[in-house]
């Protein structure tokens, strides 16, 4: 009775299965347009701000000496681009916030992973490691100069300390977060403490791991920015400061739209690998 | 029967627990809860052995013993004559939850417990096949869990547990969690499944019918602390082909024999949920919560 009935049922998913690939194809051109208005509707908006830039100076809205129309930005900017002045700013920034940030990378995951799986070294770490959390990074900026001086070290080390601490906590998170299931079913099959440890605790914890990623990332670029303007002789928080106090304008701005080009980048390839690495997750549209 | 002629002897198995009488309370007031008291059992090689009982009574803490999860307080479980001293693949396990890997697609998880076997890459992805051949999901080998329905991702549980060949399949209330009709279905694939692979199962329910329908022998268990309260023989020969057992007369008489010997079990397993509650103040059954860690 029920059971040959639910047995067909199976059969008659499959079916719809397939019918519904068909009909994907069929609808195709439909889909063309449907993606024309999604490009549509998350441009629209960026389309209008970049519009009210250009026009706002130029009709007298704002004073153009503090907010230049954005096509003198854009054109100041692809000559700095051309003459190289941007590029060697560029590499100076690309480097400490990557530099800081791989760093970090590396030291903490480990760190996280070790201090997840073992709970009595988290049990001792965690109320040094809430407090450093929780002191906001720039206010240690000047310990960071004082210790290590102007030079590169000392703009390294506080992005380094800056993408730690996302790192680590999440890390930690990840690892104490697996499902206790997954591992007692990996344990019934008989999986030693290493293979239980490289193939459910670290695929497991990826996700958590990857939202530690991000936050570093953004966090690298906003205290790169900070440690340039508080004190050293390159790269593109330097030079945005430099420019404004010798009144080039358009100047600074074209280092804030490096700047901001340089953040949407770093967050895309990030989001990407994300993606790439988490693809079985679920997708919440 | 005698005692090596058994697949899976239970010998004389205690399983104890030490629980705080309230949670938070480090000061030493811990007390001794018995989880299981006296278990005698023995499974025939090829057999099909429900075990069932009322919530809390120990089915899993038992189904955890034999998967050598956790050891017995005293006594001792044998497996082929010898001794269970830990987790092995000569055991499959099948959760209530699935515990399917979700990082991995179908086919993947079952060459899980392959891969932990050593089995060779080409080898272990058409054995692999083969089973998800076995358990009708062909044409899913690439899909992640999270695409699957409830159903089909036990199907896989099950065919990632009989991939490795184990001896005795295990299952912790494996349909549970299932709607009635997918729960129905699953039972006659399970039996057809028993019957192609010849595999000794023991099988954990709290359902009666499920446990006639499925069970050579059905052993019903007391509530807390755990003992077996009797071994009922369900005679059904050849219950795939049987056109509608759960309307034969012998299936409504053996039903309501053993819930006729698990009603009061039942009620007596309610109130000490009851006293648990009250006394922890936090509703919370600890020692499920023991039962699983570790």
């Amino acid at each position: 009775m029920a059971n040959t009935g639910a047995g067909a049922g199976i059969g008659e998913v499959l079916v719809r299965l397939e019918k519904k690939e068909q009909s994907t194809q069929r609808r195709a051109l439909g889909w063309t347009i449907e993606k024309l208005l999604l490009a549509f509707r998350s441009s629209i908006v960026i389309i209008a701000f970049m519009v009210l830039w250009e026009v706002a100076p130029r009709l007298g809205w704002t004073n153009a000496t503090f907010l230049p129309p954005l096509s003198e930005v854009l054109s100041t900017w692809w000559s700095l681009l051309l003459s190289g002045d941007l590029a060697e700013h560029m590499e100076v920034s690309l480097v400490r916030s990557i530099g800081g940030f791989a760093l970090a990378l590396v030291v903490s995951v480990p760190l996280g992973l070790a201090i997840g799986w073992w709970k009595s070294v988290a049990q001792y770490l965690n109320p040094l490691l809430e407090l450093f959390r929780n002191t906001a990074v720039l206010a240690l900026l000047p310990v960071f100069i004082m210790l290590l001086g102007l030079g590169e070290t000392s703009k390294i080390a506080i992005i380094f300390y800056a993408c730690v601490f996302p790192l680590l906590l999440n890390t930690i998170s990840g690892v104490r977060n697996v499902d206790p299931l997954l591992i007692r079913s990996a344990r019934s099959m008989g999986l030693s403490p290493v293979q239980l440890f490289r193939k459910v605790v670290l695929p497991a914890s990826v996700p958590t791991i990857f939202v530690g990623i991000r936050q570093a990332g953004s966090a690298s670029i906003l205290v790169l920015v900070a440690a340039e303007m508080a004190g050293a002789k390159s790269g593109l928080g330097y030079f945005i400061q430099y420019t404004q106090f010798s009144f080039q304008i358009t100047e600074m701005y074209a280092g804030i739209i490096t700047i901001s080009i340089f953040g949407v980048i770093l967050n895309y390839a990030l989001v990407t690998l994300e993606k790439k690495l988490t693809a079985w997750k679920q997708v919440s549209n | 029967m005698s005692i090596d002629s058994a697949k899976i002897s239970i010998q004389q198995v205690n399983k104890s627990f030490r629980v705080r009488r309230r949670p938070g309370d480090l000061k030493g007031s811990s007390q001794s809860v018995k989880a299981l008291d006296h278990i005698n059992l023995d499974v025939k090689p090829g057999e099909f052995m429900v075990i069932v009982g009322p919530s809390g009574c120990g089915k899993s803490t038992l189904l955890d013993l034999l998967a050598g999860l956790t050891t017995p307080t005293s006594g001792q479980i044998l497996l082929d004559g010898k001794p269970i001293t830990g987790p092995n693949l000569d055991r499959g396990i099948v959760f209530q939850q699935y515990a399917l890997f979700p990082w991995k697609t179908a086919l993947a998880n079952v060459e899980f417990g392959l891969e932990t076997k050593g089995v060779p890459r080409k080898e272990r992805r058409a054995i692999a096949q083969e089973y998800i051949e076995l358990v009708g999901l062909a044409g899913f080998e690439h899909r992640y869990p999270h695409e699957l329905s409830g159903g089909m991702k036990q199907r896989i549980a099950i065919a990632r547990s009989l991939a490795y060949d184990p001896e005795v399949l295990l299952m912790d209330e494996p349909f549970a969690a299932l709607d009635a009709q997918t729960r129905e279905s699953l039972q006659s694939e399970l039996l057809r499944i028993w019957e192609a692979t010849k595999k000794t199962i023991i099988f954990i329910t709290h359902g009666i019918e499920e446990a006639v329908y499925l069970g050579q022998r059905v052993a019903v268990m007391t509530s807390r602390p755990g003992r077996i309260k009797e071994v009922i023989e369900v005679p059904f020969e050849a219950r795939t082909s049987e056109e509608d057992l759960r309307a034969h007369p012998d299936f409504v008489r053996l039903r309501h024999q053993i819930w006729d010997l698990l009603k009061d079990e039942v009620k007596l397993a309610q109130e000490q949920e009851k006293d648990r509650s009250l006394q922890s103040g936090t509703g919370k059954i600890s020692g499920k919560g023991a039962a699983t860690h570790g």
